[in-house]
């Protein structure tokens, strides 16, 4: 798996980070998604669908690590 | 355009049955999932009830939030007459909303948010400490459900909490539906007036809070007028008060009447499962229920219908989150079910911002107070609930309790 943010559409919701806090942190200042790991683990994967498809900026993007892009 | 003389076109908002004061009003769910609706102002903008719908035309770029513009439905002639005294981020599109925007989310992020815990934990405390000492009954609206956001919300803003008499009053007439020109032009001038000193005096003399934050960083730069800071400041009050001081009474009595969903909360300590009732209230109650409000900017194709450029959208969130497609058995209230994709914040770029102090304030309550006052009943008949059909956030006027 293959995440992408987009920050400068983030709206910082805290959606992704309440989803799946591994994968997602916010910028001290202004709340914008930093990502911490941008291959996750397996385990981690459906947290990360989770938190791409609660985003209300639609700003996370989950692709395969070949780079297609499944959501 | 299809010529329907605006006479057949059903008015919005719609009246709830009596009896069933947590559903939506039924005459929501005969309509198409896209149909026209007539306003208070004659107009007959378009109304979207399923959630798949909303979320597309609130994450749609094609849509705009801005209240100056032709064919915006506004709620009431005093929200539509408040326009002319200047806008926020709520009600501007991007670039410049992110750019505002971005000014205060710093302080909802949820790390942030999450070390106010023990701050508010204390809040809840000290409350259910002074219901327990207290008379009974007690309209748990005065004596907890209002004064417990509000105090947050005043800590975090940095606004003396000891002035809630003047900002909860004008907050409650701005979001009423049938608010007049003249009264909501006043209740906006003196907020407005009323932050704009306490900007003044975070520029002489700042405190570790938001709109200290707000003066230092962006008014006394020349970033922001100061009129620019209060606007926002007023816009905060006003989420920050109305919004969660109505889930807890409102949530409040939907566990009541759900005794069973109750018992689950009560008897629990695990996080998770509290925080899930919280998204499931959220959802079930849907108490922003007037609407969110959009207009097209380009034309949309949405379920076989067009939307015209200039066309007024409302996203009627309380039938979304009571979408089947969405939540199986959606009419029922189950605090086990996964509620988060409810609409009960919005979507797209205006999702509210303060969601994340909202669910930790809603969680400590619905976590802390059903514990500790393990006999919590109503003190009248359901019946004699005072709901607030009149105001553009449902909830109820007032909620007498014995324990």
């Amino acid at each position: 798996m293959r995440v992408i943010v987009d920050q400068s559409r983030c709206v910082a919701s805290g959606q992704c980070v309440l989803a799946a806090g591994a994968v997602f942190d916010q910028r001290e200042e202004d709340g914008t998604v930093l990502l911490l790991d941008a291959s996750p683990p397996p385990e981690l994967h459906d947290a990360v669908r989770r938190a791409a498809a609660l985003c209300p900026a639609r700003a996370i993007t989950v692709g395969t690590s070949a780079g297609a892009l499944d959501t | 355009m299809a010529t329907i003389p605006a006479s057949a076109v059903p008015e919005y908002p719609m009246a709830r049955a009596s009896g069933c004061p947590f559903d939506p009003p039924p005459a929501l769910r005969t309509l198409a999932p896209v149909s026209r609706i007539r306003l208070w102002d004659g107009s007959t903008p378009w109304l979207i009830t399923r959630h798949a719908d909303t979320r597309a035309i609130l994450a749609d770029p094609r849509v705009s939030a801005d209240v100056r513009r032709a064919g915006y439905p506004h709620v009431s002639a005093g929200a539509a007459a408040r326009r002319t005294r200047g806008s926020t981020f709520i009600s501007m599109d991007d670039p410049d909303h992110a750019r505002l925007r971005r000014m205060v989310t710093g302080t909802f992020a949820i790390r942030r948010v999450e070390a106010l815990r023990p701050a508010i934990q204390r809040i809840v405390d000290d409350r259910i400490d002074a219901l327990l000492a207290g008379p009974r009954p007690v309209d748990l609206v005065q004596a907890f459900a209002l004064p417990v956001p509000s105090m947050v919300i005043c800590d975090v803003l940095g606004v003396p909490y000891v002035d809630h008499d003047f900002f909860q009053r004008r907050a409650r007439v701005l979001v009423s539906r049938d608010q007049t020109v003249e009264r909501a032009i006043a209740a906006q001038d003196e907020l407005t007036e009323y932050l704009d000193g306490i900007i003044a005096g975070k520029l002489a003399e700042p405190a570790d809070d938001l709109l200290s934050k707000l003066a230092g960083e962006h008014v006394a730069t020349g970033e922001l007028s100061r009129r620019e800071a209060a606007l926002m400041a007023v816009l905060l009050v006003i989420a920050g008060h109305e919004t969660t001081a109505n889930m807890i009474a409102l949530g409040t009595l939907a566990l009541l009447e759900h005794p069973d969903q109750l018992a689950a909360l009560r008897d629990t300590d695990d996080p998770a499962l509290i925080a899930g009732a919280v998204e499931e209230l959220l959802r079930y109650l849907t108490i922003t229920h007037s609407g969110r409000r959009r207009v097209a900017l380009q034309a949309i194709e949405i379920d076989g219908q067009t939307i015209h450029p200039g066309d007024g959208i409302i996203l009627a969130g309380e039938a979304a989150n009571r979408d089947a497609d969405a939540f199986p058995d959606a009419d029922r209230l189950d605090v086990h079910r996964d509620a988060r994709a409810h609409l009960a914040f919005g979507f797209g770029v205006h999702a509210c911002l303060g969601q994340p102090l909202a669910r930790v304030e809603l969680q400590i309550v619905y976590g802390t107070l059903y514990r500790r006052m393990p006999g919590l009943r109503l003190a009248a008949p359901l019946e004699e609930i005072p709901f607030k059909h009149d105001s553009n956030v449902y909830g109820v006027y007032e909620l007498p309790v014995t324990f």
